[in-house]
């Protein structure tokens, strides 16, 4: 049987070393909300010295673009992305300390390599079940990139939120048994 | 002649649009729940009840399935019979989408530009394709295609020698590449023959079929069968994460082609499968 870890945001380096691929998160306190325009502006942040819209060290970020909150609800539905698409942009966040990333689908061969050296994690939430997710996000805040909307960066504050170890530090997969193949 | 309010029009699209953003089809529904039944790997038994319980959760509290609400896309029966009143009827589905997403609360994900890339802050366009038939009919299929998914879509052009073994090959090798990205399980959607752009529309129709309805050819009935059964051997399981439930469907259609040619389309389908009929 896997194990189920609890954990609070910022993580440390003892909290990712304890997780294996396979084990069950449940993950508690802030973490950020980017996806593709979002990632593309920060990184552009970056080339031109420029501060980032929000703090990297020790932090989580969630690939997901969020439904609109209808009345009496922080969020709508806001489950996650397909990770791969950010892997361009992701072992510069690493470099900066950035501890996990949740999203859905297997990362890239470099970004797997640069979580083993960075010590970071990648966690998967189940895609498609963006409703039952919602329920464990209970604050949003949208801190920068207003204009892009859905793809905004927004602060969380979540409780238990659900979530799978799709890589750990130590190069463990759970997707390793379905291998890539090429054309 | 028959008069169809452009009104009429919007207002069902609209509806659509929010309903099968909210409410998965009993078909799927009972696919996903035969896959829970079936599946041995904890894992992937896990991550199925969390997604039949996602779907119990957006209907009874009146939430989006999934947030990505998808691009609308929508196939057109009108008859030449038919005639819209006050205002044309793409227009009228656009004005749909618009309500629709506005309404239920769905997230907008169109751009205005592929390369500019602004969103238009009301998920229009929509894909519209029309058919021209007899009658009076006038039906839309609805479709709300999620970015996940479509972006593990391929098409390929086949020679004739690579044949039906070949066409096989092509949509197993489409589905391992895709992996755990597309959100499986997973609905195959494959258009065989015609042009290139034909291949493709083909694929994406037959999505538009239910789950439990096979391909009224046999030979092409036995085609989604062992395509299916080629598909769930790979492994790939639930999000990627193994198991023996890689697909939930397959579903094949097929045209005439020309002699050099063999083209082959793969639409690749979310568990999140948003689809309607609206008859008008």
């Amino acid at each position: 049987m896997t194990d189920t870890h609890i954990l609070t945001t910022p993580l440390t380096d003892e909290h990712v070393a304890e997780l294996r691929a396979g084990d069950r998160v449940l993950l508690s306190g802030v973490v950020y909300t980017a996806r593709d325009a979002a990632h593309r502006r920060m990184i552009e942040c970056l080339e031109r010295d420029e501060p980032l819209p929000i703090p990297i060290d020790g932090q989580v970020i969630y690939y997901v673009g969020p439904t609109p909150a209808p009345p009496g609800r922080v969020i709508g539905s806001a489950g996650p992305t397909t990770s791969y698409r950010m892997d361009p942009y992701t072992q510069r966040l690493l470099a900066l300390g950035l501890k996990a990333t949740i999203g859905k689908g297997r990362r890239s061969q470099q970004v797997v390599e640069a979580m083993k050296r960075h010590r970071a994690v990648y966690l998967a939430a189940i895609g498609g079940a963006a409703a039952l997710i919602a329920s464990s996000i209970k604050e949003c805040k949208v801190l920068a990139y207003e204009d892009l909307g859905p793809e905004a960066v927004r602060r969380l504050v979540v409780e238990n939120f659900p979530a799978i170890v799709a890589n750990d530090i130590y190069g463990g997969s759970v997707y390793e048994e379905t291998t890539e193949c090429s054309d | 002649m028959r008069t169809v309010e452009f009104e009429t029009i919007a207002e069902a699209v609209a509806d659509a649009a929010i309903d099968a953003g909210r409410v998965l089809p009993e078909d799927v529904l009972a696919a996903l729940a035969a896959a829970h039944d079936r599946e041995t790997a904890p894992i992937a038994k896990e991550i199925l009840e969390r997604v039949i319980e996602n779907a119990r959760i957006a209907r009874e509290h009146q939430m989006p399935l999934c947030q990505d609400c998808g691009l609308a896309v929508c196939f057109v029966r009108i008859g030449s019979e038919v005639r819209v009143a006050g205002g044309g009827i793409a227009d009228a589905i656009n004005e749909g989408v618009r309500r629709g997403y506005e309404r239920g609360y769905l997230r907008k994900s169109v751009l205005n530009d592929p390369l500019k890339r602004m969103n238009t802050d009301d998920n229009t366009p929509a894909v519209i394709h029309f058919d021209i038939v007899g009658a009076d009919e006038l039906t839309i299929g609805y479709m709300a295609k999620g970015g996940g998914c479509e972006n593990m879509s391929r098409t390929a052009m086949l020679t004739p020698a690579d044949g039906r073994d070949g066409v096989i090959e092509f949509v197993v090798k489409t589905v391992r590449k895709a992996g755990g990205n597309p959100c499986p399980p997973i609905i195959v959607g494959v258009g065989i023959g015609g042009t290139l752009e034909r291949a493709a529309l083909l694929a994406k129709r037959t999505l538009l079929r239910r789950l439990d309805e096979h391909n009224d050819d046999a030979d092409l009935a036995a085609l989604e069968a062992e395509i299916l059964d080629r598909v769930n051997a790979l492994g790939i399981g639930p999000q990627g994460m193994g198991g023996n439930t890689t697909a939930l469907g397959v579903h094949v259609e097929a045209f005439p082609c020309h002699i050099a040619s063999l083209p082959v389309a793969v639409n690749i389908e979310c568990h999140s499968h948003r689809t309607r009929r609206i008859v008008l």
